[in-house]
């Protein structure tokens, strides 16, 4: 598979396993596990810096800007003012026009406002910005985020961190066969089955944080996961039998006694 | 840093020196101004304007970096 790679808004990737930095010890396993999954694609967060505690380190002194691709998100923002506003501070703190975009519509599920994001990736798109949408899995909102210029469309598979796996199969498929532009399935994946199925159903990618940060080992489950996105990938390209409801012997009856 | 002014950074309140600019700031907080974002009264700052902003009494300036995310 040296040849599998995905290219998103100019952007060339080797993995197709994105993860997320958040809610692990501290940034020592962070590295660990990252390096573990194999990733290019790494997504942070935009805040404030500590002023008052300046012994803190900094998240990019472990993750080197130059060997992976820092995805940075609008996570937390609850409408299209302040989406903008992190997308905007995020490239102002200059690592890249990428951007993961998130404008959530209500606190308990996490789900899109899908409304708003598609209002916030059109503002973004015309100012230059790589925009990856954070959407659900409507086939739909898919489209107008492509029409509006978004180079992926990320749909959940699941509400972040809830570990459920692929809930909607078949929204996803339909996705998937009719999006032109590459597919990464964000959030709700629980665990590397669930990866591979969502690579098998013809994802490009796979984000995840939650599944991996919050495992008992973050990395081994890194590692696992590594393998359930290369295993579905793989699978998918290869082309899978078509499910029979009945046996089909596989050894010859010529030759039987 | 003589405190000639009030300015709130990160939403806290703190003395500065009337003349300082937000360069001047980001050296007395000792942060690195590399990735950093700077936004002065919801204003976005280039990175090359930093040692050219002064600040003045009541400026409100947030001062923001990458931490662990993912969505």
């Amino acid at each position: 598979m040296a040849d599998d790679r995905l290219v998103i808004g100019g952007y060339e990737f080797k993995s197709r396993l994105f993860v997320g930095t958040g809610k692990y010890k501290d940034f020592a396993e962070t590295k660990k596990a990252i390096e573990a999954s194999g990733a290019d694609v790494v997504t942070v967060a935009v805040r404030r810096v500590n002023i008052t505690d300046r012994s803190k380190e900094n998240l990019l002194d472990y993750l080197d800007p130059k060997k992976y691709t820092i995805l940075p998100n609008t996570a937390g923002c609850y409408n299209v003012e302040d989406a903008l506003r992190y997308a905007r501070l995020a490239r102002a703190a200059g690592v890249s026009d990428l951007i993961k975009l998130e404008v959530l519509g209500d606190e308990r599920t996490l789900f899109p406002d899908t409304a708003g994001l598609i209002e916030a990736a059109k503002i973004l798109v015309k100012e230059g910005f790589i925009v990856l949408p954070y959407t659900n899995d409507d086939p739909i909102v898919a489209q107008k985020l492509v029409d509006v210029g978004c180079p992926a469309v990320m749909p959940l598979a699941a509400p972040i961190g809830s570990g459920l796996g692929i809930r909607n199969p078949y929204n996803l498929k339909i996705i998937m066969e009719m999006i032109k532009v590459p597919i990464v399935v964000d959030a709700g994946v629980g665990t590397a089955s669930d990866a591979a199925f969502a690579m098998e159903l013809g994802a490009d990618a796979v984000l995840m944080n939650t599944a991996i940060a919050g495992a008992k080992d973050p990395i081994a489950m890194a590692e696992a996961m590594k393998y359930g996105v290369l295993a579905g990938r793989l699978a998918y390209k290869a082309g899978r039998i078509p499910r029979k409801l009945y046996a089909t012997a596989s050894s010859p009856i010529e030759g039987m006694l | 840093m003589a405190e000639g002014i009030q300015i709130q950074v990160n939403g806290e309140q703190r003395g500065c020196q009337a003349d300082a600019t937000v360069g001047d700031l980001l050296r007395e907080l000792a942060i690195k101004t590399e990735r950093v974002a700077v936004e002065l009264n919801l204003e976005i700052l280039d990175r090359k304007e930093f040692d050219q902003r002064l600040l003045k009494q009541g400026d409100r300036v947030e001062i923001l970096s990458f931490i662990g995310g993912g969505s």
